[in-house]
């Protein structure tokens, strides 16, 4: 009897951990693409916020939560697109253009609510993407009571961390990519374009980035809240920089995250009389452990910020 | 004569300084009229309502002062990390910690004659920001670690830690309302032009942009600073300590945003209310000091616009029915712009670009082990 009730606790907070960990790993592959080829992308909490608002939008007025992805999704790529052109063709400073995209979001998205729902805090409730039944992970002994009926949204995340890291370390274009990120002058010396490149790498992460605000809107609840990514963009990139750049170790970093959140409510379900606060603070306090404890043994690809001036 | 010429070229300097920041608030401008279109709404109407709800009247400038006082520290707290090579997106924590230490020194001590206990209010918010800077300072000075992703971390610490502090430990009686105690009267500021809340805080932000003009620019622990700012590898070649300067400008950063937060307790809410999410004068600064810059008198002119377009965006919003997060979209754009202008750009890049020149360096320091 107790045994059957931990069990099910752990299958609980695995199940919780995969939930909570979902947008991060999104955006964290998108940090690594960009960062990959050379370009910092901190508008990754804006364009999740971008992509949680029309991923409800576009659930909200075509009653398919599907519709609402694709959009958040297209969304958080013409966004990126934004950062792309600020920072591939016309230099900028990518932090600063960055941080534009973050101002915008929270602004647009408050703006835009208020002009279609004529309310401010949250939208309306909208058809949100239903959990996916898999059969024969549900038949796995222990562990298919905890993965076997999950977002589909959640099986995808997991997917592209393993698609995301083929790409990058055993296709050619991968292979450019990262050369891209590390000796542009190099790259482009052997013929490939650096800016077909770094254009291509922060659109993919804004679908990337995007898709994490879907989940937050349409995966774990069924409306926009006004910022609602509540910092897991910055997190996110965070976990790119804890996983050294590469989407596995990312995947590994956004678990830990995903996992504290679990804790959370557990801490608070088991009666545990530990004040809100603190568990809040946890994935915060946890982002600088991490990062402190990489630091040295972490090292960026090497044209990472930097605009590409051509060759001289 | 050779006056003459040095005079024109002090104007064609300040011209070209001026042309672009005013190029970015006109299209900024442009792009809010077209959003007030899109709404329905006439943007003449309100753009006046905005500039009456600002400046209007005796009260509504007092307001738009209210506005401005805090952004003029803030953007002064970031203008100095850039001057370092630093990017302290942490104001809004050290904002947050200045008003919570404000609120605390403020309510605890009684019977101080109001001269000792001011400044010490203040001081408890300058000690405060200054901790809130200093730790991702000495993470970024010693082990070399992003201190955009650690201010940020550390500006949800500070909010979930004020948090914790203003509903447990600091909880004023009987605790109907999550806020501290009120402050003594012995440590508020003498209100200016009521009804508004227009406070002597204003002329405490004014002196310490002049105090920071001196010292970035007249003192040779300034000249550091600027020097670690512009080329780190130059500067320690040329014996300059660059851990100490970088941990330095994080403190005084700190500190402004936290004297910012003091202000705001002693001046106008004379306590400390539960948050619940940020107050935006942090963030706001970013603007604001790129607008300005990086510069405190530019930091003077963009706060003070940046103060009546929030003060004003007030009444746009109650009288017009315009909401008032078209200021924050126009902001954006304006730091878009700025982001993207190269001549600025020059000038931003070489403090900025030092990051990239330290990661290089420890990527090089790999190697050689």
């Amino acid at each position: 009897m107790e045994l059957a009730f931990a069990i099910n606790i752990i299958a609980f907070v695995i199940a919780s951990t995969f939930r909570a960990a979902t947008p991060l790993i999104f955006a964290s592959l998108g940090g690594v693409f960009s960062e990959r080829s050379g370009v910092v992308n901190i508008g990754l909490e804006g364009i999740m916020l971008f992509g949680a608002f029309f991923g409800m939008l576009g659930s909200y007025f075509t009653h398919n939560p599907w519709f609402g992805v694709f959009l958040g999704v297209l969304v958080g790529g013409l966004i990126a697109l934004i950062h792309a052109f600020l920072s591939v063709d016309l230099k900028a400073n990518q932090v600063v253009s960055g941080v534009a995209i973050n101002l915008l979001a929270t602004s647009a998205t408050a703006f835009l609510l208020q002009k279609v729902f004529h309310t401010t805090g949250q939208s309306s409730s909208v058809p949100k993407v239903k959990d996916w039944q898999i059969p024969f992970l549900k038949e796995i002994p222990f562990l298919g009571e905890a993965i076997g009926k999950l977002n589909p949204l959640v099986y995808l995340a997991v997917g592209l961390v393993f698609l995301s890291s083929y790409f990058l370390f055993k296709t050619t274009y991968g292979l450019r990519l990262r050369a891209v990120g590390e000796n542009p002058e190099a790259a482009e010396t052997v013929g490939i374009s650096v800016r077909k490149i770094r254009y291509g790498s922060v659109v993919v992460s804004g679908f990337l980035g995007g898709l994490g605000g879907v989940y937050l809107s349409l995966g774990q609840m069924d409306l926009f809240r006004e910022y609602m990514s509540a910092g897991k963009g910055f997190i996110a990139l965070a976990a790119t920089i804890a996983g050294k750049w590469n989407p596995k170790g990312a995947f590994l970093a956004c678990i830990l995250f995903g996992f504290a959140e679990a804790m959370e409510g557990q801490f608070q379900l088991l009666g545990m009389n530990i004040p809100k606060h603190f568990l809040h603070m946890l994935p915060y306090v946890l982002t600088i452990l991490l990062i402190l404890g990489l630091v040295g043994r972490s090292v960026a690809p090497a044209a990472s910020g930097i605009p590409y001036e051509g060759r001289k | 004569m050779m006056g003459e010429d040095l005079k024109k070229d002090l104007f064609k300097d300040y011209g070209q300084k001026l042309f672009f920041p005013l190029v970015a608030l006109f299209i900024s401008l442009f792009a809010g009229g077209l959003l007030i279109a899109w709404l329905g709404e006439n943007p003449y109407i309100a753009f006046r309502h905005l500039f009456q709800g600002a400046l209007g009247s005796a009260t509504n400038f007092g307001e738009t002062l209210v506005y401005t006082t805090p952004l003029l520290l803030t953007g002064l707290s970031i203008a100095l990390s850039f001057r370092c090579g630093l990017f302290n997106i942490g104001a809004e924590g050290q904002y947050i910690m200045g008003m919570m230490g404000a609120a605390w020194v403020g309510s605890i001590f009684t019977g101080l004659p109001a001269w000792l206990h001011i400044p010490l209010t203040m001081g408890a918010g300058i000690l405060s920001g200054c901790l809130w800077g200093v730790v991702p300072g000495v993470f970024k000075a010693k082990y070399g670690a992003h201190e955009v992703i650690l201010t940020i971390m550390m500006n949800y610490i500070a909010l979930h830690f004020t948090g914790y502090l203003v509903n447990y430990i600091l909880l004023a009686p009987p605790g109907y309302l999550p806020a501290t105690r009120v402050i003594n009267a012995s440590a508020k500021l003498t209100r200016l032009l009521p009804p508004s809340r227009a406070n002597t805080g204003f002329f405490v932000a004014i002196i310490c942009l002049v105090m920071v003009y001196i010292f970035l620019w007249k003192t040779k622990w300034g000249f550091e600073i600027r020097a670690v700012g512009l080329n780190q590898e130059a500067a320690r070649y040329a014996g300059i300590n660059v851990t100490k300067n970088i941990v330095l400008a994080m403190a005084l950063s700190g500190g402004l945003a936290g004297l910012a937060g003091a202000l705001q307790v002693q001046g106008i809410q004379y306590r400390f209310n539960d948050l619940f999410a940020f107050t935006g004068y942090g963030f706001d600064g970013i603007a604001v000091s790129l607008l300005g810059n990086n510069h405190p008198a530019g930091i003077i002119l963009s706060a003070f616009l940046f103060g009546s377009l929030n003060c004003g965006a007030l009444q746009m919003q109650s009288v017009a029915g315009i909401p008032k997060d078209l200021i924050g979209i126009m902001q954006a754009v304006i730091v878009f712009f700025i982001s993207a202008d190269y001549l600025l750009r020059k000038k931003l890049e070489q403090p900025l670009g030092e990051e990239i020149n330290v990661r290089r360096g420890s990527a090089g320091q790999e190697v050689a082990k």
